[in-house]
């Protein structure tokens, strides 16, 4: 019942250790030392001020560690006295912590991974479960994350497209187990939000609630994958759209474009659409050509052609299709699809098993497999 | 972070380039092989990188539905089966280029005269979770 209060206020204390002069990975471990006490005392004895409480614990975990530390290798304990309260410092430790939880030299899942232990103040076997990994590898993966990152200094300035890039795929990759991890990406991303002014970072969270709005109708009741299409939009969250949309339309008041306030874009043309007839395919494909500049990614240039074929036929698409590499992920899937809009039933059908043949997951393996049967199982003419 | 199986056959593979049957190893060589893989896989525990490990005996058999009320038939194990799985070890990294620097170092698990073995060792992705922004 704590666990979301905790989980907030969790960057918050580490940052406070961190300024004391604690070092960050001992500091990480007596905020998580101090969170699993949280979870024991509080039902029973809960603070007055908890972020006191956590920081006063997570300190006293700090120092104990260090003294048995220091005993091991026979060392004098310099480490001894309580720091005096001192200032609040005008420097929001959050955010520093999200630049070194994501900071370059960490690989994307070392980053994830200590992302969501230090700012998000997961357990590891909750970021295990996550990831369906043993909880002794992420053990290892968020110490050895820990020890790259010792050498840098708090204080420096970091890059916020690093976090984004961690943020996003927190949100767009894993399992679902105990921990939403989508939902999680969310919180994380409003708090760095709160943090910092910046229009990518709007319109990374924007992004995700639109997306998130959809989820529910995203799946079937038996797993399968719905496209688009055929969602039930009577379903999706209005709620988040609408919130989503006004973060959006600040961002971009900023006049400082990025990737994601594009993508962002366009999931918003989508969520505002009543039908897939009626959304506004020309203006997707012109954030997709905006996207395209900023990117230049082949990813968005194989969904810019599949807008471009709602937006101008299947032939348009079709050609769109012609000029990139089929070798790109999902190239098939698209090219089925256009080509069954375009009435090529037989090589539509082809290119479904085939697309089937490469997918990546299961979800959309079985989705291309049935539209594959689906067109082998037409009437012969 | 995508999940690999890298699978080890008994035969079906292309023959290994140091191809010498374990049984005409020296003892000590086939300490070192096992040695090397324990260290292997203690090394992936260190990363942060293994997921699962296991050998699995030669000898299996084919298992079948036979109809309701009918106990399963079996049969087997096939001699002729050219395909044979040894083990496996599952990894999760961060590359596709990763998976194949780590499986390339688990076929230079040392064979006869101490040698690399040079075995093939099939690198297989796993079929992940669907990611939410797709379009």
């Amino acid at each position: 019942m704590y666990e979301a209060l905790l989980r907030s206020l969790t960057p918050r204390v580490l940052g406070i250790l961190v300024r004391r002069g604690a070092d960050f990975a001992a500091a990480e471990d007596a905020v998580q030392d101090a969170l699993v006490e949280a979870v024991r005392v509080w039902p029973a004895d809960p603070p007055r001020n908890p972020k006191g409480w956590l920081v006063t614990v997570a300190w006293r975990k700090f120092l104990d560690a260090t003294r048995a530390d220091a005993a091991r290798r026979r060392r004098e304990d310099l480490v001894d006295e309580e720091p005096p309260p001192g200032p609040v410092p005008a420097v929001d430790d959050t955010l520093q912590l999200y630049f070194l939880c994501a900071h370059p030299l960490l690989t994307p899942s070392s980053a994830v991974a200590l992302t969501l232990r230090a700012v998000g103040g997961l357990t590891t076997r909750q970021i295990a479960q996550a990831y369906l990994v043993p909880e002794a590898t992420m053990a290892q993966r968020v110490s050895r994350a820990k020890r790259t990152v010792s050498g840098v200094r708090f204080d420096q300035p970091g890059d916020v497209a690093t976090v984004l890039r961690v943020l996003y795929l927190v949100f767009n990759e894993g399992y679902s187990g105990d921990v939403d991890l989508a939902a999680e990406a969310i919180r994380l991303t409003r708090q760095l939000a709160a943090a910092i002014d910046h229009p990518e970072v709007a319109g990374l969270l924007a992004l995700m609630l639109l997306h998130h709005a959809r989820r529910v109708t995203r799946t079937g009741p038996d797993g399968s994958l719905v496209p688009l299409a055929e969602q039930d939009r009577r379903r999706w969250d209005t709620t988040s759209i609408t919130e989503a949309v006004e973060i959006l339309q600040a961002a971009l008041t900023q006049d400082r474009l990025g990737e994601f306030q594009a993508q962002a874009a366009i999931a918003a043309l989508h969520a505002d659409a009543p039908t897939t007839e009626e959304t506004d395919w020309v203006q997707i494909v012109e954030w997709y050509d905006e996207l395209t500049r900023l990117t230049d990614s082949p990813v968005v240039r194989l969904n810019r052609a599949v807008a471009v074929g709602e937006a101008d036929g299947p032939r348009a698409g079709l050609a769109a299709l012609a000029a990139l590499d089929d070798s790109l992920p999902r190239h098939a899937a698209v090219a089925a699809y256009l080509h069954e809009r375009d009435g090529d039933l037989p090589k539509a059908a082809r290119l479904y098993a085939e697309a089937a043949r490469k997918a990546p997951n299961l979800a959309e393996r079985d989705h291309l497999t049935r539209q594959a049967a689906r067109l082998n199982a037409r009437p012969c003419r | 972070m995508a999940k690999y199986l890298l699978l080890k056959h008994y035969r079906g593979a292309p023959a290994a380039v140091n191809d010498v049957p374990m049984e005409r190893w020296t003892p000590e060589e086939i300490s070192a092989h096992v040695r090397y893989m324990g260290d292997f896989a203690a090394r992936l525990e260190a990363t942060g990188e293994f997921v699962d490990g296991q050998a699995l005996a030669p000898e299996g058999t084919f298992v079948r539905y036979d109809g309701e009320g009918r106990p399963p038939v079996t049969d087997g194990p096939f001699a002729e089966t050219k395909d044979l799985i040894a083990g496996w070890m599952v990894i999760d990294v961060d590359s596709y280029e990763r998976a194949v620097e780590l499986a390339g170092e688990l076929s230079a698990a040392p064979g006869a005269g101490g040698k690399p073995i040079h075995e093939w060792l099939e690198l297989r992705p796993f079929l992940t979770a669907p990611p939410t922004i797709t379009e």
